[in-house]
C-alpha cells in the first residue's frame, strides 16, 4: 500500500450455514481499515481473524492458489459470480472495485447440483463426475507416438487452448438462471473435439458427458449468455454451439 | 550409525536405467489386482502415478485436500516443461539436459537420478501430446519451444502461461478415466494425518475428512506420498494457501529421512508484497525473462525519486539504467538461474538501488521487446501473466515496467529416496516436489513439471513393482490391527489439544511470525549468528503458540482453523530442520548462501571437499535434536566444475 493511502470500510452480509442440512441465514459484519489494494479474500481473512479473536467460528470459504487458476474460490458477490469485475476469479477481485462504505452481499454458488457444504463452501463434485464420464482422451501411459508426429495447425492449437483454459470454478452454473453446466461441458468437449487426438472418441465423449450432466441435475441451456459474461477465463458461447454440433452429429450418425 | 544405500544400478550412468529395468522384479496382472496402493496428493506426480498404477490394474486409493484433484498446486505452474527433444536444432541432447540440471543444482544432486530424469523427459512430451495438451505450435503445426534460466538452448514446451494447468488437467483426465473404470477410488477434501507402519513397512494412513472431521483408517501394500513442497514454512510463498509439510513430517517422525531441507528456492520474479494482511505471493513466470530485461537505476538519487514516484521508470534514459544481470553474467544475461538472479537483485536493493515500496523491488521491462516484436506477439506469449499483473498492481506492464522482487517458491529438499524413489521406510515412496532427489541445491525453471511427471508416469510405476513383487502373498491388510488403532488414537489426542482452545491469537498470527524469522534469518542470505538466533526464536514462538493460540470450533465439523493449527505444528518442526541444516552446511551452494562463504565478487564459495553430500536428518524423538546421516555424492560421468554463468 502506498504511504498515506486512505482505507475503506464495508458492511458485509454473509451467508452462514452450519452444514448441508442446516438452515442458512445472512449475518451482518463490519470491517474497517481495509486497503484498496487488498484482495476480496484478504478482506475476508481480516474478518476471519477478527472473528477468531472473539472466539467465534470463522466464515468457511474455499480458496487455494490465490492467483486465479485452481478454480477453488467462487463467491456470489452483490449478485455476480466472482464480483463486479470482468475476467477475474474471486481471489483476483480487489477492494478498489468497491466504494468506501458499501454494503456487500456474499453468497455461495446457488445450484441444485452444487449443494452448500458450509457457509460459502459448496460441493462441486458433479463437475468431476462429468469429466469422469468421458472428458479425456483414453490413452494409457506409454506407447504413444512422437509429439511431432501429430501436426496441429497453430490456429487450432490456439482455439483448443482458449477453451482448455476452463478452471472448473462453476461461475457459469452460478450465473445461469437454469443452473446449466453447458459452458463447462462445452469447454471440455470443444477442447478435445478440436484436436486430431480427440476425434476418435468424439461421439462417445459428447454423448456420455451430456447424459451425465443431465443425470446430475444441471438445468437446460436457454442461450441467455450469462455464463459467457461471467466466465473468469473468457470462454465463449461458441463453445456451446460446437457442443451442440458435436452432440447432433453423435445422435444423427451414431457409431 | 544407519548406512544409506541409494541402490544405484550397475553400469555406466547412461545405461543404469536400462540395466535397472532389465533386472527388476515384475508383478503379474492377476497379482496386481490383489495389491492396494495409497497415493496422497493429486498434483502432477500424484495424479500421473495414480492413473498409471490404475491402468496397470492395481487397486489405488487417491487422496487430496482440495474439493477436486484438478486443483492441486501444480495447476499454477506457468512457464513450461523441459525436454531434451532438440527440436530447435541447437545442439540439445539428453546429456546436455542432464549436465545443465546437475550444474543448475550446483552438483548437490544424485548423478544417476538426474540422468534418468533427462532420459525420460522426451516421453513426457509425447504422452502429454497424446492426451490432448494444447501445447504452443509453430505455423508448420510442429511443437514450439522457448528458453528458461540456466539453459543456452530452447527446450521448454509450453501452453501459454498455463502449462501446469494443461499438464495437470491431462493427468486429471487420465485419473478420472481410472476412477470411472473403478481401479482408482478418490477421496477429496481429505487430509492425511498419520502414516501407519506394520513390522516396519508402510501399510496405510489415517485421514481426516475435512467436511465432517471424521478420522478414517486406510490400508495398503504401499504408500506413495506426492504431497508437494514445504515452502509455506516461510508463510509468504508462491505456494497455494493449503500447501503444507505435514505428510512429510508424519513420514519423518515414523523414520523416513529428510534430505537437504535448507535447499529452498527463492524465485526472482514475484509481485512485491503490498501489505501486512497479505497471505500469499504471486509469481510472474520465469518465461518473462525471455523477453523482459531486468534493471535498476544507476544512481541512488534516481532510485529514491522512483520510490517516491516523482519520476516515472519510462523516463529513465538508457544510459541511466543498470541491466545488472546482463552486466554481471554476459553469457546467460537475464536467463541466469533463479538463485543467481534473486541474489543479484538483493545485492542491488541492499546497496540502495531498489525501487518500489521499501526499495525491495527491481524492474522487469518489456519496452525493447515491444518495439522488436509488437504487442500482439507479446500478448500471445504472456497475455494471461500481464492480465494477472494488471489486476493485482493496477498497472499495465506494457506501459510501465513490471516491478518484481524475490519470494519463496520451491523446495529442492524433501524426503530422502533411493533410486527407486523409496524412502528409508520399506513400502513408502515419495515422488515429485516432496522428495529431494533431482534438483540439488537449486532447481532450473520448467524442471518441476518435468520431474513430477517423470516420477509419476515413467519411474514409480516401474520401480514400485520391485517392492510389490514381494508383497503378493501378504493378503488384505486389516485396519483392525493394533497399529492402526494406536495411530488413530494418537491423531485423536493431537486434535483434542486444539479443540475449542481459547487463547490470545489466531493461528495465522504465529505463522506470520514464523515466516518473518525464516525469511530474515534463513532466507536468501544466511549466517551462523542469525541461524543460531533463529533456532531460539522458533523455540520461543512455538512455546507461545501452544500457550496462546485460539482455535474456535469442534473437531467433528469443517474447521479450517483446527487444520491450520495442526499444520503449523509441523511447520515449526520443519523450520527447525531447515535452520539446523543451513547451520551445518558451512558452504554456499545454489540456493543456500552463507555470508561467511563467498568470494570477493560476492559469488558463492562451494566446498566440495567437505560438503559434497546429501545431508539427511533422522528423527530421534520429541524434543531431541535430529541426527545427521550423510550420503556422499560421487560423479563418475560428469566433471564437477565451478558453476559459472559469466562465460
Amino acid at each position: 500500500m502506498a504511504a498515506g493511502a486512505t482505507t475503506m470500510s464495508f458492511t458485509l452480509k454473509i451467508w452462514r450455514q452450519e452444514n448441508s442440512h442446516a438452515r442458512g441465514r445472512f449475518v451482518t459484519y463490519k470491517v474497517t481499515g481495509i486497503s484498496p489494494d487488498c484482495s476480496f479474500l484478504e478482506m475476508l481473512d481480516i474478518l476471519n481473524e477478527q472473528l477468531v479473536d472473539k472466539f467465534e467460528k470463522p466464515v468457511c470459504v474455499d480458496h487455494d492458489c490465490r492467483e486465479g487458476i485452481c478454480g477453488m474460490c467462487g463467491l456470489y458477490i452483490n449478485g455476480r459470480p466472482h464480483g463486479n469485475d470482468d475476467g477475474v476469479t474471486t481471489c483476483q477481485l480487489y477492494m478498489r472495485q468497491f466504494k468506501d462504505g458499501q454494503t456487500i452481499v456474499v453468497e455461495p454458488w446457488r445450484a441444485k447440483a452444487f449443494p452448500v457444504v458450509r457457509d460459502l463452501v459448496v460441493d462441486r463434485s458433479a463437475f468431476d463426475k462429468i469429466i469422469q464420464a468421458g472428458g479425456y482422451i483414453s490413452v494409457s501411459t506409454g506407447g504413444v507416438p512422437d509429439g511431432n508426429a501429430i501436426l496441429i495447425p497453430k490456429k487450432t492449437a490456439e482455439e483448443a487452448m482458449d477453451v482448455a483454459s476452463c478452471i472448473g470454478c462453476g461461475a457459469c452454473v452460478a450465473a445461469c438462471k437454469n443452473a446449466s453446466a453447458m459452458l463447462f461441458v462445452a469447454a471440455k468437449v470443444s477442447h478435445l473435439a478440436l484436436l486430431p487426438q480427440g476425434r476418435p472418441e468424439a461421439k462417445r465423449r459428447v454423448k456420455n458427458m451430456v447424459a451425465e450432466m443431465d443425470r446430475l441435475g444441471f438445468g437446460n441451456c436457454t442461450n441467455t449468455g450469462a455464463c459467457e459474461a461471467e466466465c473468469p477465463k473468457g470462454i465463449k458461447m461458441t463453445a456451446i454451439a460446437r457442443l451442440n454440433r458435436e452432440f447432433i452429429k453423435s445422435a444423427l450418425f451414431p457409431e | 550409525m544407519m548406512q544409506l544405500n541409494a541402490r544405484i544400478p550397475e553400469g555406466r550412468v547412461p545405461d543404469k536405467w536400462s540395466n535397472y529395468k532389465a533386472g527388476q522384479r515384475l508383478v503379474s496382472p492377476s497379482n496386481k489386482r490383489k495389491l492396494e496402493i495409497i497415493v496422497v496428493g493429486t498434483g502432477l506426480a500424484g495424479a500421473s502415478a495414480a492413473a498409471s498404477l490404475g491402468e496397470q490394474g492395481y487397486r489405488v486409493k487417491v487422496f487430496c485436500f482440495q474439493d477436486s484433484p484438478r486443483r492441486a498446486h501444480s495447476i499454477a505452474a506457468q512457464g513450461g516443461i523441459n525436454a531434451a527433444k532438440n527440436y530447435s536444432n541447437e545442439g540439445d541432447s539428453i546429456h546436455r539436459l542432464f549436465s545443465d540440471t546437475l550444474k543448475g543444482g550446483d552438483y548437490r544432486s544424485r548423478e544417476a537420478n538426474v540422468y534418468r530424469l533427462a532420459e525420460v523427459s522426451n516421453c513426457i512430451i509425447d504422452q502429454c501430446v497424446a492426451q490432448g495438451v494444447p501445447f504452443a505450435r509453430e505455423y508448420s503445426g510442429l511443437l514450439d519451444t522457448r528458453s528458461f534460466g540456466g539453459a543456452q538452448v530452447s527446450r521448454t514446451f509450453y501452453a501459454r502461461g498455463q502449462t501446469g494447468q494443461q499438464l495437470l488437467l491431462a493427468a486429471y483426465g487420465a485419473l478420472s478415466r481410472q476412477i470411472k473404470e473403478g481401479t482408482v477410488t478418490l477421496y477429496p477434501r481429505t487430509e492425511m494425518m498419520d502414516l501407519v507402519l506394520i513390522d516396519g513397512k508402510a501399510r496405510g494412513i489415517i485421514t481426516r475428512n475435512l467436511i465432517t472431521g471424521q478420522l478414517e483408517k486406510h490400508t495398503a501394500h504401499a504408500v506413495v506420498l506426492a504431497t508437494g513442497g514445504y515452502g509455506n514454512v516461510y508463510y509468504l510463498s508462491t505456494n497455494a494457501m493449503g500447501s503444507n509439510g505435514s505428510a512429510l513430517m508424519q513420514a519423518y517422525r515414523k523414520g523416513a529421512l529428510v534430505a537437504n531441507p535448507c535447499f529452498v528456492q527463492i524465485h526472482p520474479t514475484c509481485i512485491p508484497v503490498h501489505g501486512d494482511y497479505q497471505g500469499k505471493l504471486t509469481l510472474m513466470s520465469e518465461s518473462l525473462r525471455n523477453d523482459g530485461r531486468v534493471w535498476v537505476p544507476r544512481s541512488k538519487e534516481m532510485a529514491e525519486q522512483l520510490r517516491q514516484g516523482t519520476i516515472k521508470p519510462s523516463a529513465v534514459k538508457e544510459e541511466d539504467r543498470d541491466y545488472f544481470l546482463e552486466r554481471r553474467y554476459p553469457a546467460y544475461g537475464n536467463l541466469v538461474p533463479r538463485d543467481i538472479a534473486s541474489r543479484a537483485a538483493k545485492e542491488r536493493c541492499d546497496a540502495g538501488y531498489g525501487v518500489g515500496h521499501g526499495g525491495q523491488a527491481v524492474y522487469l521491462d518489456f519496452s525493447d521487446s515491444l518495439r522488436r516484436l509488437g504487442k500482439e506477439v507479446l500478448m500471445e506469449r504472456y497475455g494471461n501473466l500481464f492480465q494477472m499483473y494488471r489486476k493485482i498492481v493496477n498497472e499495465d506492464p506494457l506501459e510501465t515496467p513490471m516491478m518484481i522482487s524475490p519470494g519463496i517458491h520451491y523446495t529442492m529438499g524433501g524426503l530422502w529416496v533411493d533410486y527407486e524413489l523409496m524412502t528409508t521406510i520399506p513400502g513408502l515412496y515419495a515422488i515429485g516436489e516432496v522428495n529431494f532427489s533431482d534438483h540439488g541445491a537449486n532447481r532450473l525453471g520448467a524442471s518441476a513439471l518435468m520431474q513430477g511427471l517423470a516420477d509419476g508416469y515413467f519411474i514409480l510405476p516401474y520401480t514400485i513393482q520391485n517392492y510389490l513383487a514381494g508383497e503378493v502373498t501378504a493378503g488384505v491388510i486389516a485396519d483392525t490391527l493394533p497399529e492402526f488403532e494406536k495411530a488413530l488414537k494418537s491423531v485423536q489426542d493431537r486434535i483434542l489439544r486444539f479443540e475449542e482452545k481459547k487463547g490470545k491469537h489466531p493461528v495465522t498470527f504465529f505463522h506470520r511470525e514464523l515466516g518473518k524469522i525464516m525469511w530474515d534469518k534463513a532466507g536468501m542470505s544466511r549466517n551462523a549468528k542469525g541461524l543460531k538466533n533463529a533456532l531460539d526464536e522458533i523455540k520461543n514462538l512455538k512455546e507461545s503458540f501452544y500457550r496462546e493460540v485460539t482455535v474456535p470450533g469442534q473437531a467433528g465439523e469443517m474447521n479450517p482453523e483446527l487444520q491450520k493449527a495442526l499444520q503449523l505444528e509441523d511447520f515449526f518442526e520443519l523450520a527447525e530442520l531447515i535452520v539446523t541444516d543451513a547451520l551445518t552446511r558451512e558452504e554456499s551452494c545454489g540456493s543456500h548462501f552463507r555470508e561467511e562463504y563467498q568470494k570477493e565478487d560476492g559469488e558463492a564459495r562451494r566446498d566440495d571437499e567437505h560438503y559434497m553430500h546429501v545431508a539427511c536428518w533422522k528423527y530421534e524423538g520429541e524434543a531431541q535434536p535430529p541426527s545427521l546421516i550423510k550420503e556422499p555424492l560421487t560423479f563418475e560421468y560428469i566433471k564437477v566444475k565451478e558453476r559459472d554463468y559469466k562465460n
